[in-house]
């Protein structure tokens, strides 16, 4: 729906940043940072200083410190997510894709049973049985968002197994297997990550935000929507509390929309989009 | 039409059964044994004997399929059992928050669209030029702000530096607009594109053209012809928005103390109240699925090639 007219310069920055704050993810151990989760009462809520370059929070603990390692748990949660999903749903996507008939069937009703819920209403409610925590929030969202990819992987696959370099490789006697890992997987490869890359954003918001009704990842583990849960009480004395965290992911959000939108268009422009991922 | 609202439900109906379903099995995941907090809530002294005839009575004894029906039984007659904290019929208490979550997702809904109209029609109309760019960094940033950090925003600029607007619960009509504008931000930037590229696709086609043709003014192809073909899109993408907006209720009802059932949930998460999360989720579930065939059928009110395609089938 949002094509053309984005600036390289805006892509190459989005990806640029995201390579930094993977970087300094990566890298927060060696970094020298003090301790993300130490208390130190008699410090708390300091201004900035050569030794907390951001200040304190509440509990004396180190803004920037909980800001770098908090960006390990904010996106590599949401990576995990990914992963399970991305993996999950082709295998069940593909699998109603090519077996047709009674099993695509099944499959797609049980999609549509899952789409039928809220999002995160159905996420919440996972929580609240399993109780709290960050692997819960994983499985959770995991759950309220697969069924949308496997219907998608679905419509790919269907309409990739009509194209002639399928039917040739099927004339030529080529095993189902080899169909599948030889030729559609690569062709819709490009298109799952496309779709990944522009949910990533989406996810990260429900994991933060879950985070922040103090559902998702529990203090003192430093997570961005944690942090920002923390700071709301001192938005009339220490309004930069709130200002970082959030700040901090809607950066990130919005460089891996502005980076999804790109890809988006580059793998449109090269007339390797399916219509199901438009 | 009759026919086609009926088949309409009878699709709905199986879902709704399997939803159920799903409610149920994931209720089982649960740890932590039923038995025990309801002995806890009852306050009998936890003995081998007193868990027993607790299980007994509670059915938790039986297969499970017997107490999925039992369980179905009781929830189609609206028994959803009694909050485990308060001791109150859950029913009871959902209903009383349940109003102001309506009145602020509907509100919602509203302040979407009345938004998302005039700003999509200007982007189309102002495509590639400046008023189309800017909607169109809006629509990124709405997209990529999270709502709750939105909120906060908003309470530091309007309430807390320039005191114009009251911080949080509910009141007169100055307490909803912070959480309206928060629960609805996303959703018009979502929807300004959405419009914008229906706008753009009908401005392009055949029966436009031979509007024009026919002498028909550039102002009433615009605002007849081309807004009523592309406003049945924006009209079935509102049943989405939805979901949402009942979701991001509960974000918005926290930040802003507003007393709706979302706030109520979130406390009944960390109290382990069971009872009151099942009650929730169907409710939502079925508010959601309602509201959808609303717009279903007003859809196919719209534009008969679905109702008859529909019959047809």
């Amino acid at each position: 729906m949002m094509r053309g007219m984005l600036g390289k310069g805006i892509v190459r920055l989005s990806l640029a940043l995201l390579l930094i704050v993977g970087a300094l993810a990566l890298s927060a151990p060696w970094l020298g940072l003090p301790d993300p989760e130490e208390v130190n009462l008699a410090e708390k809520l300091a201004a900035p200083s050569a030794q907390h370059l951001l200040g304190t929070d509440h509990l004396g603990r180190d803004v920037l410190s909980r800001l770098i390692f908090g960006s390990r748990v904010s996106i590599g949660s949401v990576f995990a997510i990914l992963l399970l999903i991305v993996g999950f749903s082709t295998f069940a996507g593909s699998l109603a894709g090519f077996a047709g008939g009674a099993v695509d069937s099944a499959l797609m009703r049980i999609c549509d049973i899952f789409l039928t819920f809220p999002t995160l209403i159905l996420a919440m409610f996972f929580v609240g049985v399993l109780g709290t925590g960050l692997t819960n929030v994983i499985l959770a969202i995991f759950l309220t968002h697969w069924a949308w990819y496997a219907r998608i992987v679905r419509g790919i696959v269907l309409s990739l197994k009509s194209r002639e370099f399928v039917l040739a490789a099927r004339v030529a006697g080529t095993s189902r297997f080899r169909l599948v890992v030889r030729h559609i997987l690569p062709s819709l490869a490009p298109q799952v990550l496309v779709l990944a890359t522009l949910d990533i954003g989406h996810m990260m918001l429900h994991v933060a935000g879950l985070s922040f009704l103090g559902l998702g990842v529990q203090p003192p583990l430093p997570e961005w929507g944690v942090m920002i849960g923390d700071a709301r009480q001192f938005i009339w004395t220490q309004p930069q509390l709130l200002l970082y965290p959030g700040l901090a992911i809607f950066v990130v959000v919005m460089a891996f929309n502005l980076l999804g939108d790109a890809m988006r268009d580059a793998l449109d422009r090269s007339g390797m989009l399916e219509e199901a991922v438009k | 039409m009759i026919r086609f609202i009926i088949k309409r439900i009878l699709v709905l109906l199986p879902i709704l059964l399997l939803v159920s379903v799903v409610v149920f099995l994931i209720l089982r995941l649960a740890k932590g044994d039923p038995a025990m907090a309801y002995l806890r809530m009852s306050n009998i002294p936890p003995t081998e004997q007193a868990l027993v005839d607790a299980r007994m009575e509670l059915g938790l004894d039986k297969p499970i399929p017997a107490q999925y029906f039992d369980w179905l039984s009781k929830a189609l007659r609206l028994d959803f059992g009694r909050s485990y904290v308060t001791g109150r019929p859950v029913l009871e208490e959902i209903l009383h928050y349940l109003p102001a979550t309506l009145v602020l997702a509907g509100a919602g809904l509203l302040f979407t669209l009345l938004a998302s109209i005039p700003l999509g029609v200007v982007a189309a109309l102002k495509k590639d030029r400046l008023p189309d760019h800017l909607l169109r960094a809006f629509s990124f940033v709405g997209v990529s702000i999270p709502s709750f950090w939105l909120g906060f925003l908003l309470v530091y600029a309007f309430a807390v530096k320039l005191g114009w607007l009251p911080t949080m619960g509910r009141g007169g009509p100055l307490h909803m607009i912070m959480p309206v504008v928060t629960l609805s931000f996303m959703s018009i930037a979502i929807n300004v594109r959405f419009l914008r590229a229906n706008l753009l696709e009908h401005i392009r086609s055949r029966s436009t053209l031979y509007a024009r043709a026919r002498g028909v003014s550039e102002r009433r192809i615009v605002w007849v012809h081309v807004m009523r073909n592309s406003m049945i899109p924006v009209v079935t993408a509102i049943g989405m928005h939805l979901g949402e907006m009942l979701g991001g209720a509960v974000l918005v009802e926290n930040i802003f103390s507003w007393p709706g059932v979302g706030r109520f949930a979130v406390q009944a998460v960390f109290n382990r109240d069971y009872p009151v999360l099942q009650c929730f989720i169907l409710m939502m579930t079925v508010i959601f699925v309602l509201c959808n065939l609303f717009v279903d059928i007003l859809y196919a009110f719209i534009d008969p090639r679905i109702r008859l395609a529909g019959e047809q089938r």
